[in-house]
């Protein structure tokens, strides 16, 4: 997916929770966020952007919240 | 058939006064029998309730008797004369006579002169068997008519046909002032008055105008009051009076309101507004009221076709074939691509129902969560943002709770055009002296109207919401007006010091935003002051509030505000969403969101996920499927390729045309069920025709929460109910579902979802509609929600910071174009486009200041084209103050228009809903459509040709067989 717009998207989910007083709190908000609403593909997509591109254009809150919180992030798929 | 609402019988009572509200009750004696009412009721009243019927004629229930045709007087022991029963109230120990000797010879008087003045035509009148004056004709005895027709009369005056729906037959008129009443407190309109004096009194519509070029909006409110043939339904003239008549509910907006079905057979006659709807309580709009002739429109898809390219001809075929093919390409797309590669779209138009039905099918047959609503692309912000705050994705109150309001304010939305019966209640408390506040960059019809006038309003800039909602919030708290008791005892401590805080700083004063919003801080101060102070205070807020960049954080801004002033959990105050379609609030109920399963709740909730695979005997997936837009990304990138789409036309609605329809083109099997060929369909590879609301049974959920029937009056046109045709193709996909009955489906809604387990269709009928939650603690409902408690234990304070919408305005797009809706078009306009409703609105048109106007040169009436980072498309130009200078606005209801080929993807940063409110643009003059309008009109018309060589072939096949 386009992933211009996957950066965007994370991007303005960190904006709201970086005006969260509590740091911790908003970097498991953030991946909170991501994991109940955005779908596997995107996910994934997202994980291997920050890995080969080194998060780059994501905001600093949005990397620091990924890598903090990254197991949460995988899928748990069931199988059919 | 349930002994509370008979909903067949055609005849509803009309008590001659309206219902008096009052503690205390008075004892009366009427003809020797006693009787009991509340204080402040009319002897008429009083009367009608011990089944005692005082003749009438210019009294009627649903307004304030006037006392004019003295039809109705009485005897009074004790008293002189002969007062009129409407207009005198009840007293204790009151001995009333409604019937003498003397009585009679006086009734018989007033109703002869009524007569020497009236066309004696009843055998060939409209409303022959269904006029008041021929009843009281009858009931007063009256044999003779002495005066002759020689003298003055008004047997001669022309008649008004202007409007598409009724007529004004002035030389009917018995100048009771119904009508002129009903426009005024039903409706709130003004638009008929009575001019002239004594024998010359007539009514009239504006300034002796035809009704269509007065400010009439075409309720009905005043031909459903009148006694006579003076105003009457046009489908009535033509068709005659109807003999049944079926209660269901309105099928456009999301203020649901319940109609009788008035019939012949299967034939509509009309659509009546009923008096014991509690949405609407014998009120309607023009769409409800009148619009409903789409239903039976010769657009309607009656066969089911397929073809293999969107650029071959559709092929008609039979059910079993259509749906076959829709199964195996299915099956056959995700051996290709895999589980997730296919999705369908629930309606919010369709019943709860069909909604539950298309999201179990997601969900069990094709095995995933790849199911959405357009509730996506409108109110998505709201479940999120209420959920998070409050604890449930609904609004608090009842409509009728405003009525108690002492504040309202109205952010966002325009109710007098997209949510009018709800206005006209708003309006009515408005007169009675509630304030008003607005926040609206357009100077919507509350702002000023007649007898109603906003005390604030508050010009913002678009995609400021978030900006003026922390002022607001700065104010409250900086000058010390909060609800201290509230917040300890009912709101999360730790959240709501946090937020306090944030609120203080002062670059959220209304001084540091003004910059931003525009809105001069004076005017926000005193608004947050009379909101905060000013007794019950509700909000009521649209799409206005939802559809942005920061939709969510809006909401929850909305949502702050209440609960720091403790305006919630009573009557008159709370968090209203006032939601687009009929079904929104519904369709997100039953599970229609990819990432929860019906009632809200997470699909990776391994509990709740339990209960329903028991139940549907099938895995469900633990993680959220795609939303609509993550959908169209999915799909140009080849990892989503077949789609279900039921009732929505994603491709008129849904914001950056070409990119939606470059995503539908790029995918191998789009399955639409419609009622027409819609924008989408003319993507699709299977077309299966849809049922409209009067060809199935269901439920509709209304803002309010409130679940109502949807009942059956015609056979569906095409041999199916939308359920059915879910339930067809799920078996065909290997999933059997075994429903006879839409009930059934409801049952199982209950079963598996606590907020709805004590809902069925026979309690339903029991009671006419109910509010969600309905259970064990609240057997009849839920009016007002979060009364002692918030559903999330304590209410959460959320920090809302303003951020600004990337869609920035620069030299090359220096216009902020906005986006909302008309009174007389609904949405995309498929259904009221197919109505008489197209005299109201022919076009969408851009609205814009006449300062910017005249900067670039563009007249009233002359083609602009319009041109966003996303597109360019051209409309006529409407010159208006109501913009403010820099914003300009239109409409969406024309597909040809393509306002959405000019909106960005952009989209709140929680749900996805798109920033539909906030797009730079530039305008121009020029002369020709742009290139996306023609090669629309090309596309559009290979599509249509597509479809007559099917629906020939079907025609001959047909004449086969
Ligand atoms: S239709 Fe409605 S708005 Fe028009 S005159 Fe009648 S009551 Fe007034
Ligand atoms: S138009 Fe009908 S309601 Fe109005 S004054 Fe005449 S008879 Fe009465
Ligand atoms: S207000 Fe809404 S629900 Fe009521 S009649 Fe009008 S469109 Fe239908
Ligand atoms: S009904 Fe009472 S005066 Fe007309």
């Amino acid at each position: 997916m386009d992933m211009n717009n996957l950066v965007h998207m994370a991007n303005k989910i960190g904006v709201f929770f970086e005006a969260m007083p509590d740091h911790n709190d908003a970097l498991r908000d953030i991946v909170d966020h991501l994991h109940k609403f955005w779908e596997p593909r995107m996910r994934r997509q997202l994980l291997a952007y920050l890995d080969s591109e080194n998060g780059k254009d994501l905001l600093p809150i949005v990397v620091e919240a990924i890598h903090t919180h990254r197991n949460q992030l995988s899928q748990k798929n069931q199988s059919i | 058939m349930s002994k509370y609402y008979d909903v067949l019988s055609i005849e509803e009572k009309d008590f001659g006064t309206p219902a008096h509200i009052s503690g205390s009750l008075v004892t009366l004696e009427i003809d020797g029998m006693a009787v009991t009412v509340p204080e402040g009721t009319s002897i008429m009243r009083a009367a009608a309730e011990r089944g005692v019927n005082v003749p009438k004629l210019c009294a009627t229930d649903s307004v304030e008797p006037f006392g004019s045709c003295r039809l109705c007087l009485v005897e009074i022991e004790g008293r002189k004369g002969y007062p009129a029963s409407c207009t005198t109230p009840v007293a204790p120990g009151m001995k009333v006579h409604t019937q003498s000797p003397k009585l009679q010879s006086l009734r018989k008087g007033v109703m002869e002169l009524y007569i020497s003045d009236h066309p004696l035509d009843c055998l060939t009148c409209a409303a022959n068997g269904d006029c008041e004056l021929q009843d009281m004709a009858g009931v007063t005895g009256l044999r003779e008519v002495r005066y002759g027709y020689e003298g003055e009369n008004h047997l001669n005056l022309k008649k008004d046909e202007s409007n598409p729906y009724f007529t004004f037959d002035s030389s009917k008129c018995i100048v009771c002032n119904r009508c002129v009443r009903a426009c005024a407190e039903t409706q709130g309109t003004y638009a008929l008055t009575i001019s002239g004096r004594g024998f010359d009194s007539r009514v009239s519509a504006g300034q002796d105008q035809p009704f269509m070029a007065s400010e009439c909006v075409s309720c009905g409110a005043c031909v459903q009051a009148c006694p006579t043939a003076t105003l009457q339904e046009k489908s009535v003239i033509t068709l005659g009076q109807p003999e049944h008549s079926v209660v269901t509910t309105c099928a456009y907006c999301g203020v649901g309101c319940a109609f009788k079905a008035e019939m012949k057979g299967n034939e509509v006659v009309r659509m009546v507004p009923y008096k014991n709807g509690l949405a609407n309580e014998g009120h309607s709009c023009v769409k409800g009221r009148f619009a409903w002739g789409y239903a039976t429109h010769k657009d309607r898809i009656l066969n089911p076709m397929i073809r293999r390219r969107i650029t071959d001809p559709w092929q008609a075929v039979s059910w079993d074939e259509a749906l076959t093919y829709a199964a195996s390409e299915f099956k056959r797309i995700q051996q290709k691509y895999g589980r997730d590669s296919i999705g369908g779209i629930v309606s919010s138009r369709c019943t709860n129902e069909e909604g539950y039905l298309v999201q179990k099918m997601v969900r069990a047959a094709f095995g995933n969560n790849n199911v959405d609503t357009c509730a996506r692309v409108c109110h998505s912000p709201t479940g999120y943002g209420l959920k998070q705050t409050l604890g449930e994705s609904a609004g608090t109150q009842t409509f009728k709770s405003v009525a108690h309001s002492d504040v309202i304010m109205v952010i966002g939305a325009n109710p007098t055009d997209a949510h009018p019966v709800f206005a006209s209640r708003m309006k009515k408390r408005l007169r009675e002296g509630a304030k008003l506040i607005v926040i609206d960059p357009r100077h919507t019809d509350l702002v000023r109207s007649p007898h109603v006038e906003a005390d604030f309003h508050l010009p913002l800039k678009p995609g400021t919401n978030v900006a003026i909602l922390s002022a607001l919030a700065h104010v409250i708290v900086t000058e010390g007006l909060l609800a201290n008791e509230f917040i300890a005892e009912r709101c999360e401590d730790k959240a709501f010091r946090q937020w306090r805080d944030f609120v203080a700083h002062p670059e959220n004063s209304p001084e540091a935003m003004q910059e931003t919003t525009g809105v001069s801080a004076e005017l926000v101060r005193g608004a947050a002051r009379l909101y905060a102070t000013g007794g019950n205070a509700a909000i009521y807020y649209g799409l206005g509030v939802t559809e942005h960049a920061q939709g969510s954080t809006a909401v929850m801004a909305i949502a702050n505000l209440a609960m720091a002033t403790g305006n919630i959990g009573r009557e008159g105050v709370g968090v209203n969403p006032l939601r687009g379609q009929n079904n929104v609030q519904g369709s997100c109920d039953i599970g229609s969101f990819p990432h929860e399963l019906p009632g809200y709740r997470h699909v990776s909730d391994s509990a709740t996920r339990d209960l329903f695979e028991q139940a549907w005997g099938v895995n469900i997936q633990p993680e959220p499927g795609l939303r609509i837009p993550n959908m169209f990304d999915a799909a140009l990138d080849g990892s989503f390729m077949g789609l279900y789409c039921q009732g929505e036309d994603i491709v008129q609605s849904d914001p950056n045309t070409q990119h939606v329809a470059a995503a539908l083109s790029a995918m191998e099997c789009i399955v639409v069920q419609d009622i027409f060929l819609n924008e989408t369909a003319m993507y699709a590879h299977v077309l299966l025709p849809g049922s409209s609301f009067l060809e199935k049974d269901g439920t509709f959920t209304n803002a309010e929460r409130r679940i109502s029937r949807v009942r059956k009056v015609m056979p569906p046109k095409a041999g199916f109910a939308d359920w059915e045709v879910t339930v067809e193709l799920a078996r065909r996909l290997g999933y059997p579902m075994n429903y006879t009955h839409p009930s059934e489906i409801m049952d199982e809604i209950a079963l598996l979802t606590p907020t709805f387990r004590g809902v069925s269709y026979a309690k339903l009928d029991q009671l006419g509609s109910i509010q969600w939650p309905c259970n064990d603690e609240a057997p009849q409902g839920t009016p007002i929600m979060h009364v002692d408690e918030f559903v999330r234990g304590k209410g959460k304070f959320i920090i809302t910071q303003y951020v600004a919408t990337d869609e920035k305005i620069t030299r090359k797009f220096p216009l902020i174009l906005t986006t909302g809706r008309v009174l007389s078009q609904y949405n995309v306009g498929a259904q009221t486009r197919r109505t008489e409703n197209n005299q109201w609105h022919e076009q969408d048109l851009l609205e814009i200041h006449p300062h910017d106007a005249e900067e670039r040169g563009i007249s009233d009436g002359g083609w602009v084209n319009i041109q966003s980072r996303s597109g360019e498309t051209v409309l006529r130009a409407k010159l208006t103050e109501r913009m403010q200078p820099g914003v300009v606005y239109t409409t969406f209801h024309f597909p040809e228009s393509g306002a959405n080929v000019i909106t960005t993807e952009n989209s709140d940063w929680a749900t996805n809903c798109p920033e539909y409110k906030v797009t730079a643009v530039q305008v121009m003059p020029v002369h020709e459509p742009s290139e996306w309008q023609k090669q629309y009109t090309r596309f559009n018309r290979v599509q249509h040709e597509l479809l007559s060589r099917a629906s020939q072939t079907a025609a001959t096949d047909h004449l086969s067989s």
